[in-house]
């Protein structure tokens, strides 16, 4: 095990204020540490000196959560793979390395405090029909759907989805395309999730777009860099889905409401 | 105080029936009157939430995360129990009744854990139904793993992320309530206290994470579904955020804090490798399928590469120890086990603190590729964090802090003592007893929520005016004035060391004298410490910003200021329990070979805390357990 002397270039910035970088001198930091136990180092140094520290989101701190976010060197997530900035170790960066720590950018992730930012549009837009309208109650046995281990396999590939807007922040339109066509996905491929396809895939991405996440230009750095490895074909079958949706809406649905009955 | 469990009468198996027959009900039209607060946002909240506001309940929830499904239920890997039998091996209703309750070695509650393995099925049909992607085999049915403490098959997962995925079931189905209206979402928002009125449990006071706002809400009911306790040890498996706050004010306000001492420490952990340590990062027990757990013989062979130790001089002491359930014993037996080896000088890794989890011979029966499919980002995962690869040498564990048996006491309704206030999933006593088997902490907390509290809680409500008390009544202002003034009190403190450093110190001791073992006179340290540790968080706390704003520090100086006293009662309790069983060993009462020695006689009861305004001399008020259908014995997996 050895240490690290690093240069930070953090940003920090309240709300609704403007912001800036601040440099910050790491020295002496473990290349065992991850990179927010070498975040709380330097905020422990900051405190000591009577500083404010910089704040930050984070919880589980096993890259399932999806709390951590951070612009590492421009990149969400930092250099490694597959990988969330609380599982980054320091082992991948170089004693006399200057790292740029900057928030996830995006118009629909608004900043809270320095790097934290408000990802509620994802909450949102997962409710406007990203579930199965089941009630809790006494749903068929489970065995009796019959899912082959193929589709199962695929619909978990997209659930895996950590949302934590990596995609977004990678995008150069600020997109959500992966994120939304990873959740959509999901259900849209199991049986459970037919009956209320269209109506999900059509409230999913009217949300996105309301949210003002930007279009998808098909450049794939959203693949690229997100920590579950979530592929674009998603985003294909969601523009299928998207597709064959809104020309239903347009054509094909009757128009009869449902009556009161008899 | 008495304390009345309400147990339905009857025999086991119809008690829960028997119960759904007799609880009360509400009447559509009413059920809107009414408002349910739900704290925590994990597998117990989201579930509740849903269940309820799909009844026709009013339901505002809350979270400190930024998005209720971040909750640490999330995190869970392994698997969740169903006694459904689809593998033809013999399981049943009974059998996971008969195994929970030996697993908690006969320190839980029968009629609750009779309950929990009947609803156990329902859960995996409703999750089905939610478009959970349970793992499946060729033919399109379930599959299932094993897990500690079972001789069955009876755990489903979704590769190693059951726990997120059963959390985005429950997250979906509350966004479906959300939308529709009948539940109110509060994320980042934390609860600071409980409010009663009359004695009743009526509302809660929340601080905004992002305003600083600190606010009141009322309602006619709260359910806390706000977790476990293990945070007080620094060091563990949970969240960073992960607290005691929620429960430990409502034990302040007089519910009753039960059985903290049943700690569990989970067997497969990455060790610890620096004091800048943050977390420890959990392995999966179900890699003890495939895992032998084995430590040197000798301890010159401690500092050689495990592939130079020949085979006959490793020992391989679960087999050896417990022939019949060999890696697969339960968690508090494997944890006792590694820390015996070390020890005994034996452990392997940086500071000796470490066994191996060996794969080898899994992988040259099936293939890496079979292992990786079973375990892959596990195994990447470990990767990431120690640099090693586990395909090729063997995994370093030791055990970690990993879960909570004790928690607020509660009767058959989830209710605690103080009338309103419902408790449910890891943040409740009621259902592991001493220890909590592997794949049993998510199926609780769906129980919970899915299928008891919606039919239990209309017995409280039924005897309630629907919008009685306001956020207007003067416990409501007076809770405000408590609330505001202890979060100035952080922020003027104007010491000089920071909240972690605090919650280091006080982890580490607790570890130290209430952790793997523990003795009456560690304990009596610990708790001469933890006092003097608490005096000075007082006066030498430094929590920098406003509260006016977002303020990661004063979040967290909250939490730490809890734990601060919740520790006392934690050792307490330990100290006065003069008996091993479960998660709690107490180096005096082993058997000569090692094993807990339970004392049935004098310690088979619940440990229910009264707070007395003392956090040194609280009130002990018992809860007798007894054993109708398995009959109190000597645990044993040999």
């Amino acid at each position: 095990m050895s240490n690290l002397n690093l240069h930070l270039k953090v940003w920090r910035q309240n709300a609704g204020q403007p912001g800036h970088f601040q440099d910050i001198e790491a020295p002496e930091i473990p290349d065992h540490a991850s990179f927010l136990e070498m975040m709380d180092i330097v905020n422990e140094r900051l405190i000591s000196k009577g500083q404010e520290p910089v704040a930050f989101d984070h919880d589980c701190r096993e890259g399932i959560c999806g709390a951590c976010s951070m612009q590492i060197n421009g990149v969400p997530h930092g250099p490694e793979k597959a990988t969330t900035t609380c599982q980054l170790h320091m082992r991948k960066f170089r004693t006399g390395d200057t790292i740029w720590v900057e928030p996830f950018r995006a118009k629909a992730f608004p900043v809270i405090k320095d790097l934290v930012v408000d990802r509620g549009a994802f909450d949102r837009i997962q409710q406007a029909g990203g579930f199965v309208s089941v009630r809790t109650g006494a749903p068929q046995d489970a065995n009796a759907l019959p899912i082959g281990k193929e589709t199962a396999d695929a619909a978990m590939d997209a659930a895996e989805c950590i949302g934590c807007g990596a995609c977004v922040a990678a995008c150069k339109n600020a997109s959500a395309m992966l994120f939304v066509s990873a959740k959509a996905g999901q259900l849209n491929l199991l049986p459970q999730g037919q009956p209320e396809k269209d109506r999900r895939t059509l409230g999913m991405v009217r949300q996105m777009d309301k949210e003002g996440f930007g279009n998808c230009t098909n450049q794939y750095e959203c693949e690229a860099a997100c920590p579950k490895e979530i592929s674009v074909r998603w985003i294909t079958k969601l523009n299928r889905d998207y597709a064959v949706a809104a020309v239903k809406e347009t054509f094909g649905n009757s128009r009869k409401e449902a009556g009161g009955g008899d | 105080m008495s304390l009345d469990s309400h147990i339905p009468s009857g025999p086991m198996a119809m008690k829960w029936s028997k119960h759904k027959q007799d609880s009360k009900l509400i009447n559509p039209k009413n059920k809107r009157k009414f408002t349910v607060l739900v704290v925590g946002s994990g597998l117990a909240g989201a579930s509740a939430a849903a269940t309820l506001s799909e009844l026709g309940y009013k339901v505002k929830c809350f979270c400190f995360q930024d998005s209720p499904r971040r909750a640490h239920s999330i995190a869970a890997q392994g698997g969740i129990n169903a006694a459904k039998n689809y593998q033809n091996d013999g399981d049943s209703v009974h059998r996971l009744f008969y195994d929970t309750v030996k697993g908690g070695d006969f320190r839980a509650r029968e009629a609750n854990v009779h309950r929990l393995s009947e609803v156990s099925v329902n859960i995996i049909d409703q999750c089905v139904a939610q478009g959970v992607p349970f793992a499946r085999e060729y033919g399109g049915m379930l599959a299932n793993r094993s897990f500690g403490g079972a001789q069955v098959s009876r755990t489903f997962y979704a590769r190693g992320q059951t726990g997120q995925q059963l959390l985005l079931g429950a997250y979906s189905a509350l966004n479906k309530e959300i939308a529709a209206g009948g539940v109110q979402m509060y994320p980042r928002t934390e609860m600071l206290d409980v409010v009663t009125v009359e004695g009743h449990a009526k509302g809660i006071i929340t601080r905004n994470l992002v305003t600083g706002k600190i606010e009141a809400h009322a309602g006619d009911a709260v359910l806390l579904c706000t977790g476990g306790y293990g945070n007080v040890f620094y060091l563990s498996t949970n969240a960073m955020g992960c607290n005691v706050t929620a429960t430990w004010r409502a034990h302040k306000k007089g519910a009753f804090f039960a059985n903290p001492c049943y700690t569990q420490i989970h067997p497969t952990c990455i060790p610890v490798s620096g004091d800048y340590q943050s977390k420890l990062t959990l392995m999966s027990e179900s890699l003890r399928n495939d895992g032998r757990v084995w430590v040197p013989k000798k301890k010159e062979d401690c500092g050689k590469a495990p592939s130079q130790i020949a085979e006959a001089d490793r020992d391989y002491y679960l087999e050896r120890k417990y022939p019949s359930f060999g890696n697969l014993a339960p968690r508090d037996i494997s944890s006792r086990a590694a820390k015996e080896a070390c020890d005994d000088g034996r452990g392997v890794g940086p500071g000796g603190r470490g066994v191996y989890l060996d794969f080898a011979e899994a992988i040259s029966q099936f293939g890496a590729k079979t292992i990786a499919e079973r375990y892959g980002n596990l195994f990447e995962m470990y990767e990431r964090i120690t640099g090693e690869s586990a395909y090729k040498q063997p995994m370093r564990i030791y055990p970690a802090v990993h879960y909570t048996m004790g928690g607020l006491w509660v009767d058959y309704n989830l209710m605690s003592n103080l009338p309103g206030l419902h408790v449910l999933g890891e943040a409740n006593f009621s259902d592991h007893g001493a220890n909590r088997l592997g794949a049993s902490a998510l199926m609780q907390g769906l129980a919970d929520g899915y299928f008891v509290i919606p039919t239990t809680i209309a017995n409280y409500l039924v005897h309630q005016k629907p919008g009685s008390v306001t956020a207007e009544h003067p416990e409501f202002k007076k809770a405000l004035e408590v609330c505001t003034a202890q979060t100035k009190g952080f922020l003027n403190s104007k010491g000089k060391r920071s909240v972690d450093s605090f919650h280091r110190e006080l982890g580490l001791l607790v570890w130290d004298k209430c952790g793997m073992a523990r003795t009456k006179e560690g304990l009596t340290e610990a708790l001469k410490r933890i006092p003097e540790l608490r005096e000075e968080f007082k006066t030498n706390l430094l929590v920098p910003g406003s509260g006016d704003a977002c303020n990661p520090e004063l979040e967290k100086a909250g939490r730490v200021a809890d734990f601060m006293e919740f520790a006392e009662l934690l050792c307490l309790d330990a100290r006065h329990r003069e008996e091993s069983c479960g998660g709690h060993f107490r180096s005096e009462y082993q058997y000569p070979d090692g094993e807990a020695k339970r004392d049935d006689e004098n310690f088979c009861y619940a440990a229910a805390w009264e707070y007395t305004g003392d956090f040194g001399k609280p009130t002990l008020n018992k809860e007798p357990l007894s054993f109708e259908e398995v009959h109190l014995a000597v645990r044993s997996y040999k």
